[in-house]
């Protein structure tokens, strides 16, 4: 059998970005031995781009804030798909999430009476988000990297798990390489926690770095876990469409936290079309408001007026960029103006230092004299692993799924703000979950040798065929199919042709061959990747089918309006033999306490009462 | 317009977007010229190794990063990067790109003369792994050396926005290591064993600058992380992606400290006396 070495720890966290931290910061705390695994350096997941803050209500400028407010602006923005118990802890517990990074070390901005300063952001009643400038991700992983190692976890860098072994339906370890000698790891554990982010990666498009290839969800898939709400993929309304390099970068939603203006090529402010009639009254009737919000917030004062329309929710901003351009009102690159040059250049520079310097050395553009030119770009998975809300456990015993790998917490539209702070409270969760868990076993399940041996026979393949495609083929065949298929709008025949794409795409990607050896080799690397976009695709793609209606971030050509009987369901993917089978599950019904905080009469948004 | 290539147009986003708003683009794009650039690419391990040639054909703003993406997909599948977030967020593609340590992803390729060979090899201070990746895990093991936050008891968690702008700038320290590998403690005498280098220098600065923090890290300046090595040549922070003042704002007051404390004769009889 080919070498490799072992590993054993309690509890194995995969993924280091800020959901996988903070659960084993949190494991460790309960006295587990916790192996941390990532397929990057220490530091360098996702959380690190997020920029513009970690939603909590804290209620420091506007007081009438609270979690029932935060609660409902999270329903609302998930069109009322969301686990109504993830909301409700996630709004609870936001606030002590903020102030224990504080407590760790972070460095949040201040208001004027010192406390944690908070912005503005779409979807979002009140000013909400704590945050650092505009590189908010880098303070919060940099603080919970420095508090995770010195409690004492063992980092696994750039090392990629390629496998979940079960012994009698239970989690029993997980088989992994390194990526800097193509060695194999087996780690023996009692529990696992999910922790890898994100699928923007099966698209060309994208925000997203190399990482996110649907790992997490791919693993918990083929052990058994269900998926679920995996249509519901986030396009972020502002990435940079010019120059070609950089197409798809974030362009932080904290430029429209901070006054950020979107015109189409007219000169028109097309927000206002756009607005869903039912929260219309939430947002600035004309300008003159628009802009007494504006000086309030620069002020830190409190206000009548209401907020700016581009101040709503990520899917509408979107569809609406995307419908301007569309009937030929786009930018000269096919994008749309966002404009925050109105603002004093100092302002600018000292709240959004990171856009500032993006847009000037990677586009030439000085953001604080011009507009930019922005669209949408594949963002934010919101499905994922199902996951039990209290304690972050999948349907398969010993395993747990915290941060974007999971599901459940931002239904089918994810507000901006609310994944940071989803990191950390249900990252601790997780990690909490999968301490107990472990604590619970008696003895460390077993892993046949049989199965770790077909697993690195499996993963060695492609080094062995004497013919056949670069894994970079089927890769960008993949990314143009997702990308012209089961983008924005979507419509049955296209969905259709997708899947039987995805299909001849599995054969082609059974079939790769890679060249070189097994030390840090990104065609091997990648060879891997592909198996796990595919299964994500296709749960993507199945899902899409199925929800015959247009909400939150789905949308229908064919089925415009929302249909109510799918607004009781969670579309559901399980492995079934070798495939796949896709149905609808109940959604859990609210508590009728949490219900009644939506009959009450509409809240006018922005007064102060 | 089928359903397809509406939703292509954004999925493919803006890509497609353009689709839509395709005229300008298209000319746009018509009036820059295609024209090829040469990359020599470090390809080697800790055996040995030497530069190899590639022709990459050249878009608007591209990067050096996107060539080498350009060469991993079209000419050499196997060749070793370490990159992330393409943004200048993360710090992950650290090299030397024509003898200057710099993020491959902030290298535009419109900054180099037309036909002059852009050079690529790996940071010189770290072991190589492959190609243009560096074994960096000494990084890490000084990170958690540094004695870590702890706020002083009873602090009130309050502070102003101004008291906490310094060490905000030394926060922004992305942990690319440039500054690491062009410093010439680590890089020419190679001392990692007594010097922590200017990243770590920065971050205890943002220890110490904290508003609340209470512990004493002049012995550990002293000490372990060697700060009298540096002899503020600036060469880090000339480097620094993220403009960080490392020696001015950083290094030399955490200096002052270390002489404060252990070498100004003034301050060593005023503590005999009064015994603080």
């Amino acid at each position: 059998m080919e070498p490799f070495d072992t590993h054993e720890h309690e509890v194995l966290v995969i993924g280091a970005g800020g959901a996988g931290l903070r659960a084993a910061i949190e494991a460790s705390a309960m006295g587990c031995s916790v192996g941390l695994v990532t397929k990057s350096l220490l530091g360098k997941a996702h959380t690190v781009m997020a920029e513009g803050g970690i939603a909590a209500a804290l209620a420091h400028l506007d007081p009438q804030d609270g979690w029932q407010t935060h609660f409902q602006d999270t329903m609302k923005g998930g069109s009322f798909l969301n686990h109504w118990r993830m909301a409700q802890l996630h709004a609870q517990e936001s606030p002590d999430r903020v102030r224990e990074l504080e407590q760790w070390g972070a460095l949040f901005d201040r208001t004027p009476d010192g406390r944690i300063l908070q912005r503005a952001f779409g979807g979002h009643t009140w000013k909400r988000l704590a945050h650092v400038g505009d590189r908010t991700g880098l303070e919060m992983i940099r603080t919970l990297q420095d508090r995770g190692v010195h409690q004492g976890l063992d980092v696994y860098m750039e090392f990629t798990v390629t496998k979940l072994f079960t012994d009698g339906g239970r989690i029993a370890g997980a088989l992994a390489y390194r990526r800097d000698t193509g060695r194999f790891v087996l780690f023996r554990c009692k529990a696992i926690v999910i922790a890898t982010g994100g699928v923007g990666k099966a698209y060309q498009v994208t925000s997203n770095s190399w990482e996110y290839t649907g790992d997490g969800q791919t693993l918990a898939f083929e052990a058994g876990a269900e998926l679920i709400d995996m249509e519901f993929l986030q396009f972020h309304p502002t990435g940079m469409v010019w120059p070609p390099g950089v197409m798809g970068l974030l362009v932080t939603e904290g430029v429209r936290g901070e006054g950020g203006i979107l015109r189409n090529s007219k000169g028109e402010r097309f927000m206002w079309k756009y607005l869903p009639e039912a929260r219309r009254h939430e947002y600035a009737a004309d300008e003159a408001e628009a802009r007494a919000w504006l000086d309030a917030a620069v002020e830190g004062q409190q206000t009548e007026a209401r907020r700016p329309p581009e101040l709503s929710t990520r899917d509408n901003v979107s569809r609406a960029i995307y419908t301007e351009v569309r009937e030929g009102r786009g930018t000269p690159h096919g994008g749309a103006f966002l404009d925050i040059s109105y603002m004093p250049a100092e302002r600018i520079k000292k709240k959004l230092p990171s856009m500032y310097h993006q847009f000037k050395e990677l586009a030439d553009v000085d953001i604080t004299a011009t507009p930019m030119e922005v669209g949408p770009t594949t963002h934010y998975m919101m499905g994922g692993v199902r996951v039990e809300p209290d304690t972050g456990a999948a349907t398969v015993p010993g395993l747990f799924a915290a941060g974007e790998a999971s599901a459940g917490m931002h239904g089918a539209n994810r507000l901006g703000g609310n994944s940071l702070s989803d990191l950390v409270v249900f990252g601790r969760r997780a990690g909490a979950g999968a301490a107990y868990y472990a604590k619970g076993l008696t003895a460390t399940p077993r892993i046949p040798d049989a199965e770790i041996e077909a697993e690195m026979r499996g993963l060695l393949s492609p080094f062995e065929r004497a013919s056949g495609e670069s894994p970079y083929e089927v890769h960008r065949a993949l990314q143009e199919c997702m990308g012209t298929n089961v983008g924005i709008f979507r419509i049955e025949k296209d969905l259709e042709t997708a899947l039987a794409t995805l299909a001849t795409l599995k054969q082609r990607a059974a079939r790769v061959r890679v060249e070189g050896g097994r030390t840090y080799n990104p065609g091997w690397h990648l060879a891997r990747d592909l198996r796990n976009m595919l299964v994500v695709s296709e749960a993507i793609t199945r899902s899409a089918l199925l929800r015959k209606e247009s909400r939150g971030a789905h949308s229908r050509l064919d089925y415009t309006g929302l249909d109510p009987a799918l607004g009781k369901v969670n579309m559901c993917a399980k492995r079934s033999g070798d495939g796949m089978q896709v149905g609808p599950t109940p959604l859990p019904e609210m508590p009728a306490e949490l219900k009644a905080l939506f009959d009450a009469a509409p809240q006018p948004a922005g007064k102060a009462t | 317009m089928s359903a397809g290539a509406v939703a292509g147009a954004i999925a493919g986003a803006t890509a497609g977007a353009a689709a839509a708003a395709a005229g300008a683009r298209v000319k746009a794009e018509a009036t820059t010229a295609k024209r090829e650039a040469v990359l020599r690419v470090y390809r080697g391990d800790a055996s040995g190794g030497q530069e190899v040639e590639y022709q990459v054909p050249v878009e608007t703003g591209m990067v050096v990063l996107d060539a080498i993406h350009w060469i991993q997909a079209h000419q050499a599948p196997d060749l070793a990067v370490r990159w992330n977030c393409k943004a200048a967020k993360c710090g992950s593609c650290s090299a030397e790109v024509n003898g200057k340590p710099a993020l491959m992803c902030k290298s535009r390729m419109e900054r180099f003369a037309p036909g002059e060979p852009i050079v690529v090899r790996p940071m010189k201070t770290f072991p190589i792994i492959r190609d243009l990746v560096t074994d960096v895990s000494w990084n890490f093991e000084v990170n958690q050396r540094i004695p870590p936050f702890q706020p002083r008891a009873g602090a009130e968690w309050k502070w102003q926005q101004h008291d906490v702008d310094r060490a905000q700038e030394f926060r922004k320290c992305i942990e690319c290591f440039l500054c690491q590998d062009v410093c010439h403690v680590l890089r020419s005498h190679e001392l990692k064993h007594q010097f922590a280098g200017p990243r770590f220098l920065v971050r205890i600065a943002g220890l110490e600058m904290h508003p609340i923090d209470g512990v004493d890290r002049t012995p550990f300046l002293k000490d372990s992380a060697g700060i009298g090595f540096c002899n503020i040549t600036k060469c880090c922070t000339e480097v620094c992606p993220e403009d960080i003042h490392i020696t001015d704002n950083a290094i030399i007051p955490l200096k002052e400290r270390v002489v404060d404390r252990f070498y100004d004769p003034v301050q060593m009889v005023w503590r005999a006396i009064t015994g603080k």
